[in-house]
């Protein structure tokens, strides 16, 4: 598998219902190193969600095949931060924990140095609604990495922020993904936030969405997103695969 | 501390507080008034209006033979069992239904029977299967609020955002860990709601069933009034009744808010 972690091949999907058979993903295909950070973009409902749906196991009934590098594990992160509003912070961090059973005093520890290294060490024993989205939206990841995931897969991770804050929390995001050393698939329709984001940008096409392209993002003194904006190839970028992209509105 | 503007808005909110309850308290008065004065004055045949006198003088007649209390404990007693286990196998049902769906699928058509049948009409054959007494009386007020407490709690059970069952999915969590950790916890509100129907609900049967059984408790005092044609007696009954139902939904409020408190 040389340095890749997660390898799709084929990946194909058609969604069963009574009055008709809806075809979301057709031959999709990827591979993921570690360490990389990968979005994926395209029109709405092309059939992004689907394909994080089924990476994380949330859908079974799929065609093609899934490899993941021996004892890798997976987190999933929504758009939605569900945190539980009768859960402390802490709680909620910890849920993962306790549905693997893995919760003890070293796992309860990290989380809790998670929450104190991201600036959530005063709302610890606060309950979600004293939070700003942003601040809710850092949670939600605390509670995806308590559990450790290797690779985390991000479903349009900002979209419910407004957009001052979705920056500043994707740049936040970035760093902590980075200082834990974690890889990301991240879906988005934001094509600004995926090149700013990512090493690698897949382009998807309508429904059923198969890849139209795949393009390597080299940044010159590439850094956070928020600085990456500002990179003179930035615009190049974000000229060629909006045309690609094509939305018809 | 606070601004001399916050002091103001404070003080208005209260005033108007203030004036409510009043108004509230004065047309308790002027009605209590105006039926003792149109009953002394005969435009209200006080033989079956009955006077506000008249039902202070049968409620403490009632007081001192010690009956009062009897029936007030024997109604309240029934409720309280029915109430309970209403809530008990409600939320037991409720589950079920919720972890195995295909259970709801199948009884669904049965429930929607038993939520639609006025059950007063089982009244005679709970009687006879079960027996003049307390038991029938209990079963009666049990499948009233039994089917809308299971019908309330599930209904709140589905309503779950689904995003949180995606979330605790994606952590591997089987179906009774989504339960345990989200189906219920989620729902506590949910489910206060359905007990404060409930609790109404066996009330109204405990008093149907009374009357059917006519033995003890309110419902039977209300009966026995009408039957002997004591119109001060049904009232005075009517009367309690009024302040059982008051002081029970005072209690269900006052634990709704202590539970929601807890949580802040
Ligand atoms: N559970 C489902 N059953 C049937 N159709 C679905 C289901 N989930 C998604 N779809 C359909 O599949 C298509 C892709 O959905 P999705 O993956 O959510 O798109 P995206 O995330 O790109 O907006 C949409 O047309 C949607 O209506
Ligand atoms: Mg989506």
């Amino acid at each position: 598998m040389d340095n890749n972690i997660l390898i799709v091949n084929n990946l194909g999907k058609t969604y069963q219902t009574i009055n008709e058979e809806i075809k979301a993903v057709d031959n999709f295909s990827l591979s993921l190193k570690d360490g990389e950070l990968l979005s994926i973009v395209g029109p709405s409902g092309c059939g992004k969600s689907t394909i994080l749906s089924i990476l994380c196991g949330l859908e079974t009934d799929y065609d093609g095949s899934i490899k993941l590098s021996d004892g890798k594990t997976l987190g999933y992160m929504l758009q939605q931060d569900s945190l539980f509003e009768w859960l402390t912070i802490l709680d909620n961090c910890l849920l993962g924990l306790k549905i693997n059973h893995t919760l003890d005093n070293n796992t309860k520890q990290y989380v809790i140095n998670l929450l104190n290294t991201y600036g959530l060490k005063d709302f610890i024993n606060s309950y979600p609604s004293c939070l700003s989205g942003g601040m809710r939206q850092r949670v939600a990841l605390i509670r995806t990495l308590a559990t450790k995931p290797d690779i985390l897969l991000l479903d349009e991770p900002f979209s419910a922020l407004d957009s001052q804050s979705r920056l500043a929390v994707s740049d936040d995001v970035y760093r902590i993904i980075k200082k834990e050393h974690k890889s990301a698939i991240m879906v988005t329709h934001d094509l600004a936030e995926a090149i700013s984001f990512s090493d690698r940008v897949i382009v998807l096409s309508e429904r059923p969405c198969h890849i139209k392209n795949i393009h390597t993002i080299n940044l010159t003194n590439a850094s956070t997103p928020i600085k990456n904006r500002e990179c003179k190839e930035f615009n190049n970028y974000y000229n060629l695969i909006w045309k690609e992209l094509d939305f018809h509105v | 501390m606070y601004s001399y503007k916050h002091k103001l808005f404070l003080k208005r909110i209260r005033r108007k507080k203030i004036f409510i309850i009043t108004f509230q308290l004065l047309i308790l008065f002027i009605f209590i008034l105006l039926w003792q004065f149109l009953s002394d004055y005969g435009y209200i045949n006080s033989f079956i209006g009955s006077s506000p006198k008249r039902v202070l003088q049968t409620l403490i007649k009632l007081y001192n033979s010690g009956d009062l209390l009897k029936h007030i404990y024997i109604t309240c007693l029934e409720t309280i069992i029915s109430f309970s286990l209403a809530t008990v196998i409600g939320i037991f049902i409720a589950s079920i239904y919720w972890l195995f769906p295909i259970v709801h699928k199948i009884c669904e058509p049965y429930l929607t029977i038993m939520n639609s049948l006025p059950k007063i009409a089982l009244g005679p054959i709970i009687i006879i299967w079960v027996g003049a007494k307390m038991s029938s009386i209990i079963v009666m007020a049990l499948l009233i609020s039994l089917i809308l407490t299971i019908i309330n709690v599930h209904h709140s059970f589905v309503n779950t955002d689904y995003n949180k069952i995606k979330l605790l999915k994606s952590f591997n969590a089987s179906n009774y860990q989504i339960y345990r950790y989200l189906i219920f916890p989620g729902n506590i509100n949910g489910i206060i709601n359905a007990l404060k129907v409930n609790i109404s609900m066996s009330l109204i049967g405990v008093i149907m069933g009374e009357f059917l059984v006519s033995k003890e408790g309110i419902g039977y005092l209300i009966m026995y009034g009408s039957q002997v044609f004591n119109l001060n007696l049904v009232i005075s009954g009517i009367i309690v009744l009024c302040i059982v139902a008051t002081v029970m939904f005072l209690i269900i409020n006052f634990i709704e808010n202590k539970l929601i408190k807890n949580k802040k």
